[in-house]
């Protein structure tokens, strides 16, 4: 029997940031890409043990696990926990797609003072709290990426984004860190 | 830059989210292996190309991923309704190309009241 | 002149302005070392010292001073500098705010800015008209790109551009707001107050170091019972306080774009000595605001009359700014000459603070009473009814002569400085960018904004509301909420004049400037009326009238007076230009913000990636991403490293990365039914465990993309696609499953990132991969050629094809990214041990060439049907539907003689092709030849030992066997047509 291979993350050891915000990779964790129409969303979120979000921008999470609406049949769902998303969205019996895209995205957490304007550095959205609240999520774009964004806290976001642009992202959150903390 | 109602997301959005898709409206033929020539190119390679109100599709690809209709007229950029794929063409006032729509600046040179 | 560190300035007034004389700078100008204070602008600084001449013009080199005090300035355009890299031409002297050390030079001039040898333009001025580019240069053809250009180039123009990489750095902010007021003087504040009051959230933005507008020179206004300009910094102080307001300074609305988006250019290091080092030199802001309130204010204009533009001549706004901000006077006897009540306050204002004023020229036979009665009260000279008739003086003015309007007797008035206004034009830019219409006011000869087309409103003198009373009142109303100010104005301002003074006029040759930056006299504009521009717009570019870099700020009413009076047209008529984004020039290092270095666009690289450049590869860009392109050993030049590689494949084994290539997970009970639709092969007749090579067509039929289509499961596939058709073929997908198919039950998502792909191709690949394969029986027999499984590798889930793009035997091993680069170390291992090695994208083409395997876009082109590419066989004959059936249907896709894809073999077996050569029938038939075809392909073949090519050539299958011919610059070369395979013609390594 052969080695087991040992897993190679994305911006390990990066780290970076300014006085009024901290970058920080985020730890590997199990990602689903879920996509099932309206009637089946019920016994999707009885099997995941959360409530799939059904309203535009919004997320839930429940036991380690978020969900993030990123469309009106489509769903990011996120395991920091014991994982096992594919098994539970299998037994549910409803009719979806669950691609498993665990190693696709990494996610870098956005925290402090500075965190939205960080990221207004190459995004268009309003991240004011009134127009995003904690909780609020939607794929967008980044300078040249897109990304799909979560407030997680008044002044924390976490950046999920494909892998290969994970460094471009880095580099450009690490420069809007470095102007928001002027 | 445009901001775009997505009615999937109901929000308004950066143009920067989205990627214009054409002419909407334009449905493809369901016996498209039997059209002639003809109907082929006007499915195909025909486009109004219209000045003023005109339907056009956008996807909110950085976005809900959503494909979407919309009313704009050309002359003034003003997006005068967004609607999901499928519905059919919505009607909308009538936009008097004179008074109420604002020209573009190439039209308006020479041209101060 | 220069003197000691502490001398700020021979022309300093004692107790006049606002800057602190404790805090100064030193700079230089023209290496002429100056002191300056802090607050000054280089302009303020520099007339401190008495310089007034800082430039030759744009074509007649003529010497220039300093026109206005703010951001129209025409004239005082320098190159500033900090060190050799850090060096801007062009920048306004009225702008850029003094810096200890800065260095400064004026441009456009040669040895020297007194002794000026292109000075000889002003001379040769008949043979420089408006339009004589046109004229002058039209022969012969050839000498324009050669000969006239350069010279021109180097005669006529501004700075020149630093030659070094920018050493600053520049950052963006996307931003949002209720209400963005552009413009902080009494208007602008007032609105803000208003607007701040309910809530709104604010952004107030500002182009000078300080809120306060016109109060900078206007010192006789009072706002709420105190000094107008203290109102105004106690008001941003109130403001700067509140959280839901932002005021941003030293920050211009440059662009007032679609639906409430606005670009702005913050300047945040230009005025420090020692910026620091996270400080971005310009800051783009792209702010979306609900409301926009225009406080633009307005720009005061020159008089248009006989040189008029010697240094010494100015603005009188400016000297007033100048006086009553900086603390500097323009002069010790100053001439006003005016058709506007304003220039009267900066006459008062200057001879309060002991400046003789020579006199008060004034063009109207009736001022207003109340300037007049105090002019009289101070005792300054009031020659209404009179003229400035022509100036003196080479670099600088020494007098003007003076005479009643229709008179000859005039006179002349020693002066050392002439202040003029014809009033002022109200800043309509941003109304008019935003794509509002302006209607014309007759009585007081100005443009005013009327059918707004955006949520917008315009406020205080940009509206044409000067009276300080009813501006207040327009701007608190704007704002949306309730403020009571009080304001009071000394005098209440009548007058002013468009086009040409007296002494100008249409029978006269004088040369009266009325756009300074490039150089346009009345004279000239009349000329363009003659011949035959009668639309301001043609008028504009025969002349360049308004083109320069300051958009004809102080110069279009002018120019569209003397055009209306000379076409005998009511002005409206005439027409007027359009005000464009920026409103004023904008860097790009500022427009450009973060993308450049590593942030120019993403550099994107495979899990594998780190281990290939450490083993020695080169990468080529394909897309975004960076693929191996070769492995160089020691020694090895590229065409020896690929030859290895190509021949250990075929003897060995390779291992290659293709984790670019695009993937997608098609998942639902209708997976089938939809790729059936999308792809030109069948897809229900493939059985779960197998893969196919499939086609997909757009609807015209051609060639769209192509890849490996594996069945996982009845209701999951995994679709490959080329590596740079990714996005657009998933954006296909979606467009067909959205809008055309909505109905099938299935759904798209994209996993290209989701695994690493480690191809293995080879005689030993088996032996290679089989130790570290859990579950799955590799043989022929139970995983034949196209099989696919998902199985593990090395303990990670993984999916396992049996595939091939060299013709060997061969795997492709996908693993979940993050094992990537552990799987391909313990591969790689394997391989070397037994003799192979790791090859890149170079080899992989050329393997796939000897096999005939087509790459779509380098051997399609878009017009390129699957029959033309030798793919017939993968259009399915017993659909009734799929994108492309009918395209492929149309006559001419169907007709004899389209290109093919056919194999090349030159004669001479050394001879490489070049890709994109032509290939003709006869070498020796008269030009233009008749061209059949071209190379899509071509390589050196070390498996072959020999050349080989493929072509798209008219007719192709049916010239197999015949000579054609590749004309070259050098020479002809003659090749064989053949079919496309080149190596294994029976195809049975694939099986092995």
């Amino acid at each position: 029997m052969a080695d087991v291979a040992t897993r190679t993350t994305p911006l390990r050891g990066t780290h970076g940031g300014s006085a009024s915000v901290r970058l920080t990779p985020a730890a590997p964790a199990e990602r689903l890409s879920l996509r099932a129409a309206s009637g089946d969303v019920a016994a999707l979120s009885r099997a995941l043990g959360l409530e799939l979000p059904e309203r535009p921008k919004t997320s839930a999470s429940a036991g380690g696990r978020t969900a993030l609406w990123l469309g009106p049949d489509e769903w990011l769902v996120i395991d920091e926990g014991e994982g096992g998303l594919m098994a539970a969205c299998a037994a549910s019996g409803a009719l979806h797609s669950a691609v498993d895209v665990s190693h696709r995205n990494t996610a870098i957490l956005v925290e402090g003072q500075g965190a939205a304007a960080t990221i207004n550095a190459g995004c268009p959205l309003d991240l004011s709290l009134k127009a995003f609240p904690v909780g609020a999520c939607t794929r967008t774009i980044f300078g040249k990426v897109e990304i799909v964004v979560l407030r997680t806290g008044e002044e924390a976001f976490r950046v999920e984004v494909w892998r290969s642009f994970s460094e471009y992202a880095f580099g450009l959150l690490a420069e809007g860190a470095t102007d928001a903390a002027l | 830059m445009l901001l775009i109602h997505c009615p999937y997301c109901e929000h308004d959005r950066s143009e920067l989210e989205f990627r214009w898709a054409g002419e909407a409206h334009i449905a493809r033929p369901e016996t498209i292996a039997e059209i002639s020539d003809e109907a082929f190119a006007e499915y195909f390679f025909l486009r109004d190309n219209d000045k003023g109100v005109t339907y056009e599709r956008w996807r909110h690809i950085h976005g809900c991923g959503r494909f979407f209709n919309a009313a704009r007229d050309t002359v003034s950029d003003r997006f005068l309704m967004t609607y999901k794929a499928g519905l059919p063409k919505q009607p909308v006032a009538d936009v008097a190309a004179t008074e109420q729509t604002i020209e573009t600046y190439e039209q308006t040179e020479g041209d101060a009241r | 002149m220069s003197g000691s560190p502490n001398n700020l300035g021979a022309f300093r007034i004692k107790g006049a302005g606002r800057l602190t004389p404790a805090r100064t700078a030193r700079f230089t100008f023209d290496g002429k070392s100056y002191t300056a204070m802090e607050g000054d602008t280089v302009a303020s600084a520099l007339l401190a010292h008495g310089v007034h001449l800082v430039g030759r013009s744009f074509k007649y080199h003529r010497p220039r001073g300093i026109l206005s005090a703010g951001p129209e300035e025409p004239n005082a355009l320098l190159d500033v500098a900090r060190d050799s890299a850090r060096r801007q031409p062009n920048v306004r002297a009225t702008v850029q705010e003094v810096f200890d050390g800065a260095k400064i030079a004026s441009q456009n001039r040669w040895p020297s800015l007194a002794f000026d040898v292109g000075a000889v333009n002003n001379l040769l001025s008949p043979f420089f008209a408006a339009g004589f580019y046109y004229k002058t240069f039209m022969w012969p053809r050839e000498a324009w790109s050669k000969l006239y250009e350069p010279i021109i180039r180097r005669a006529a123009g501004l700075g020149v551009a630093p030659k070094e990489e920018d050493p600053d750095h520049y950052a963006n902010r996307f931003a949002h707001c209720d209400v963005l007021i552009a413009g902080a003087g009494v208007a602008g504040l007032t609105a803000a107050l208003s607007a701040a009051a309910t809530g709104a959230e604010v952004i107030l933005v500002d182009e000078q170091p300080e809120v306060g507008g016109a109060l900078h020179f206007d010192a006789s206004t009072m706002i709420d019972g105190q000094n107008g300009y203290d109102w105004a910094q106690a008001t941003a102080a109130k403001l700067a306080a509140m959280p839901n307001v932002r005021i941003l300074t030293r920050t211009t609305v440059f662009g007032y774009y679609n639906h409430g988006f606005l670009g702005l250019a913050e300047r945040v290091t230009d005025h420090l000595a020692r910026p620091g080092r996270d400080l971005p030199r310009e800051r783009l802001w792209q702010v979306r605001a609900k409301r926009v309130i225009l406080a633009t204010g307005a720009i005061e204009r020159h008089m248009v009359f006989a040189n008029n533009d010697r240094p010494g001549i100015m603005l009188a706004s400016a000297a007033r700014t100048f006086l009553n901000h900086h603390g500097v006077t323009v002069g010790r006897k100053v001439g006003v000459y005016t058709a506007h009540d304003s220039a009267y306050e900066a006459a008062f204002d200057l001879k309060r603070a002991g400046v003789t004023i020579a006199a008060i020229v004034d063009s109207r036979a009736k001022p207003g009473e109340a300037v007049v009665a105090e002019a009289k009260r101070l005792g300054i000279e009031v020659l209404t009814g009179h003229a400035v008739l022509d100036t003196s003086g080479r670099l600088r003015i020494s007098s003007m002569k003076v005479a009643r309007i229709g008179s000859t007797d005039s006179r002349k008035i020693a002066v050392d400085a002439l202040i003029v206004s014809a009033g002022w034009t109200p800043s309509v830019h941003l109304f008019s960018q935003s794509r509002g219409k302006l209607r014309y006011d007759e009585a007081q000869q100005r443009f005013l904004p009327d059918i707004y087309a955006q949520d917008c409103v315009s406020v205080g003198a940009c509206n044409g509301t000067d009276e300080i009373a009813a501006l207040i009142d327009e701007a608190a109303a704007a704002g949306g909420g309730t403020v009571a100010i009080g304001g009071e104005s000394r005098f209440a301002w009548t007058g002013g004049m468009i086009g040409a003074a007296e002494g100008a006029g249409p029978d006269t040759t004088v040369k009266a400037f009325v756009d300074f930056q490039h150089d346009v006299t009345a004279k000239d504009i009349r000329l363009a009326v003659r011949e035959g521009m009668h639309s301001i717009e043609h008028i504009k570019r025969f002349t360049t009238n308004g083109m320069a870099s300051d958009q004809g700020k102080l110069s279009n009413m002018h120019g569209l007076a003397i055009a209306a009076e000379m076409l005998d047209r009511p002005l409206p008529t005439v027409g007027l230009t359009t005000f464009r984004a920026p409103y004023t020039p904008v860097t790009y290092g500022t427009l450009v913000s973060h993308s450049r270095g590593d942030l120019f666009d993403p550099a994107r690289q495979t899990p594998m990636h780190a281990l290939q450049a450490a083993a020695g590869a080169a990468f080529e860009d394909v897309g975004n991403w960076k693929r191996a392109w070769y492995f160089p050993r020691r020694g090895e030049d590229m065409a020896v490293a690929v030859n290895r590689e190509c021949r250990t494949v075929r003897e060995v084994a390779g291992v290659f990365d293709a984790s670019t290539l695009g993937k997608i997970e098609v998942v639902g009970p209708d997976a089938a039914k939809f790729l059936n639709l999308l792809y030109t092969n069948a897809w229900d007749t493939l059985k779960p465990g197998k893969s196919r090579y499939g086609i997909m067509t757009r609807e015209d039929g051609f060639v769209y993309d192509d890849g490996v289509v594996g069945r996982l499961a009845e209701d999951r596939f995994h679709v490959t696609t080329t590596t740079g058709g990714a996005p657009r073929v998933l954006h296909h997908m979606e467009d067909y499953l959205q809008t055309e198919f909505p109905d099938l039950k299935v759904w798209l998502t994209s996993t290209t990132e989701q695994w690493a792909v480690i191809a293995v191709q080879g005689p030993k690949a088996r032996e290679i991969i089989a130790p570290l394969v859990e579950g799955l029986d590799l043989s022929n027999e139970a995983f034949p050629h196209m099989s696919v499984a998902e199985c593990t590798v090395m303990g990670v889930p993984a999916r396992l094809f049996r595939m091939s793009f060299t013709g060997e035997l061969g795997f492709e091993v996908n693993v979940p990214a993050d094992y990537g680069a552990a799987v391909w170390t313990a591969i790689r291992e394997r391989t070397e041990a037994l003799g192979g090695c790791l090859y890149g994208t170079e080899a992989m083409h050329v393997l796939r060439a000897e096999k005939g395997y087509i790459i779509v876009g380098q051997d399609t082109d878009g017009t390129v049907t699957p029959d033309d590419a030798g793919l017939g066989w993968a259009v399915s004959k017993k659909k009734t539907d799929f994108v492309g059936i009918r395209g492929l249907k149309r006559p001419d896709l169907m007709r004899d003689g389209r290109k093919q894809l056919v194999g090349l073999l030159t004669n001479r077996p050394s001879d490489v092709l070049e890709e994109g050569a032509q290939i003709v029938a006869d070498p020796n038939q008269p030009k233009p030849m008749t061209m059949l075809g071209h190379v899509t392909s071509a390589y050196w073949s070390e498996n072959c030992g020999r050349s080989i090519a493929m072509a798209l050539v008219a007719g192709g299958r049916a010239r197999i066997g015949q000579t054609l011919y590749v004309p070259m610059q050098d020479r002809t070369i003659a090749v064989e047509v053949t079919d496309t395979v080149f190596f294994d013609k029976e195809g049975g390594r694939i099986h092995g």
